[in-house]
């Protein structure tokens, strides 16, 4: 029991720290699938666009989505916000602070892989190849409107015969990577300097409000791991008496048949004061019931002069 | 027990944990298992769509049916489900419960599986390559051919050594333009995949949160009670066999000192305990005839026999329970009153 408690004890401490490694270990599956995934650009006047900005935005959203549905803060606040109000008051301040944490997290590993592939470069010189001013190539500056379009959707396929040895081809992959390097270095800047900010400047606004929405979230979270716990607990209990009574229950009848002596049942004391008089399935369901419509106010005081 | 009792505490607060462990490296399985799998299309026009839609539709079905055979919660819920009332009623919520959790876990390896493949695009290349939309992307200077020999022409498309089609549309044209769409369903069926499973996880806690609190206690009751009684009854062999093998000694010893006349000799104080064990056995002439007799003729499995006059009977103490051996499950008799 004192191990398990240490354990326990330990991931109580560190529930943070749990978020943040499943974060970065998100991050790290989102840089390893960019770089397993075989970009193929269709080069196709309409298409490439589609498939370029296609491929920079839909698997960050399907990222932000699965760090949403990981991390197990969200379910506490979604569960304290939709819960009734019963006889505890529902702090908003700390549903927003619960909010707000997780949102920062599962924005991380989307953040993560459209850097990724501005530094690439391969999704904007795809979207964007046909965009270019072709005056400013000396390749495409000669070529009919119509050519022109098809040529330069073809830019990002190196090996497509026509461009194999087209120079100017070189030269609009350069300036989009270029463009898209850029791109990327800036929102990477911009984002830690905001970041440094908010952590530098957060402690001069509402301090105060801030040490207390983080204690309660904090405390409605080991709430509801402990109530889970003690669940587990209650119903081993409850599954060793019942298979207790059943077992007496075999006895009392053998002894109807044979006349053997009976023998005396097993104490049970000290489970019996744990299993707190709730001793049946209507009893449970009703407990299960109030927990949820009703939980009990945050004053322990009163249930010790009880 | 006590040792036992906190490591089955752990598993069971961790049982969520332990299932989605299993769940994510049946998923790395699927993985390596397409990338290991040498995709091979066969090139003809109507083989074409069967080998890609079957290699991408039938592999899935296998694995999800595979993650219900490796989920021991499987028996769990047959037996829950076809129990005879008797005096528990049984809860529609908790079945439907545990049907759905398993149903959930199960869904990840197939899934894997299917956006593995579709990103990969092997499997849309080869069953779709047939209906390239030659108009927009071939050349349009080709003459026309027939549609059955353009069908045999497109379909070797997959196949670049053997296709002769160049003329008519460039390999890589139509690979990259089957890859695009492949690439884009596959992500789709990302996002889908990934939006639906959030709309469950967050839509439960608006809805229905004190009825699932309630189905997964009783699911994890009826987990327990089945652990605990397996456990039970393996205590119960145990000790029934401890004195079943006890009253055979015990009968051997009594019959041996009936045929030699000798009295039970008191040991010394002191060699007592190690005397005891022996259990009046004390030499090898005397132990292969116990060892024989045990294997000719076991005892009754019947605990506090009536006094016969047969020397093996012993109308003695008996340990826990005497009545007969592990009970068997059978009807509403045997349920709890609980």
């Amino acid at each position: 029991m004192d191990r398990f408690r240490m354990i326990f004890q330990y991931f109580q401490s560190n529930s943070e720290s749990v978020m943040n490694g499943i974060c970065g270990l998100l991050a790290l599956a989102s840089v390893k699938m960019y770089t397993c995934f075989d970009f193929s650009c269709p080069c196709l006047p309409r298409y490439n666009m589609a498939y370029g900005l296609g491929i920079m935005f839909v698997p960050p959203v399907a990222l932000f989505l699965c760090s949403l549905i990981l991390n197990r803060q969200s379910l506490v606040m979604l569960e304290e916000w939709r819960r009734p109000q019963g006889c505890r008051k529902k702090d908003l301040a700390v549903i927003r602070y619960l909010c707000s944490s997780i949102m920062q997290r599962a924005m991380v590993a989307p953040v993560v892989w459209i850097i990724v592939s501005l530094l690439d470069g391969k999704c904007l010189i795809c979207a964007f190849s046909s965009y270019v001013d072709p005056e400013k190539f000396v390749g495409f500056a000669s070529a009919s409107p119509v050519q022109v379009q098809q040529l330069l959707a073809k830019v990002p396929c190196k090996d497509d015969e026509l461009m194999r040895n087209n120079t100017s081809r070189k030269a609009v992959s350069r300036y989009l990577r270029c463009w898209s390097q850029a791109l990327g270095w800036s929102i990477m800047l911009i984002l830690i300097v905001a970041v440094f900010l908010a952590r530098w400047l957060r402690p001069c606004f509402n301090q105060a409000t801030l040490l207390q929405a983080r204690h309660w979230s904090n405390y409605i979270d080991i709430e509801q791991k402990i109530f889970e716990e003690t669940c587990c607990e209650h119903s081993r209990l409850f599954a060793h008496k019942c298979i207790l009574h059943f077992f007496e229950s075999m006895r009392q009848e053998v002894k109807l048949h044979s006349f053997s002596l009976p023998r005396e049942g097993e104490g049970a004391g000290g489970e019996d004061n744990l299993l707190q008089g709730i001793t049946d399935q209507d009893q449970v369901n009703k407990l299960l019931k109030m927990w949820y419509y009703e939980k009990p106010p945050l004053d322990v005081s009163q249930a010790t002069q009880r | 027990m006590d040792k036992f009792r906190m490591i089955f505490q752990f598993l069971q607060s961790n049982q969520e944990s332990f299932m989605n462990g299993i769940c994510g490296i049946m998923a790395l399985a699927s993985a390596q298992m397409y990338s290991a799998f040498d995709f091979n299309c066969p090139c003809l026009p109507r083989y074409n769509l069967a080998y890609g839609l079957g290699i991408l539709l039938v592999p899935p079905f296998i694995l999800f049916l595979l993650g219900f055979v490796l989920n021991n919660n499987i028996s769990m819920l047959a037996e829950e489900w076809r129990r005879p009332q008797g005096q528990r009623g049984k809860d529609q919520a908790v079945l439907r419960y545990m049907f759905c959790s398993m149903a959930q876990r199960a869904m990840i390896a197939p899934a894997v599986w299917v956006s593995v493949t579709l990103l990969d695009g092997k499997c849309i290349t080869c069953a779709f390559c047939t209906s390239v939309p030659v108009k927009t992307l071939g050349n349009a200077s080709h003459p026309s051919l027939s549609q059955g020999e353009m069908k045999r022409v497109l379909a070797r498309i997959p196949c670049k050594e053997i296709y002769d089609g160049q003329e008519l549309i460039a390999n890589e044209v139509a690979v990259r333009y089957l890859r695009c769409i492949s690439q884009a369903l596959g992500w789709c069926f990302v996002l889908l995949m990934t939006t639906l499973a959030f709309l469950v996880r967050s839509l439960r806690p608006c809805f229905t949160q004190a009825a699932f609190l309630k189905s997964r206690y009783w699911s994890h009751y009826i987990d327990i009670e089945r652990k605990l009684f397996d456990e039970t009854c393996a205590e119960h062999a145990r000790s029934f066999a401890k004195v079943c093998i006890q009253q055979f000694f015990e009968g051997m010893s009594t019959d041996l000192a009936a045929t030699r006349c000798h009295p039970p000799r008191k040991a010394p104080a002191d060699a007592e305990e190690a005397s005891e064990k022996l259990l009046g056995i004390t030499d090898q002439g005397t132990m292969n005839m116990a060892l024989k007799s045990w294997h000719r003729c076991k005892p009754p499995l019947h605990l506090h026999p009536p006094a016969l006059p047969s020397g093996n009977g012993w109308a003695g103490e008996g340990q826990p329970p005497t009545h007969p051996p592990v009970p068997q499950r059978e009807t509403a008799a045997y349920y709890s009153r609980v």
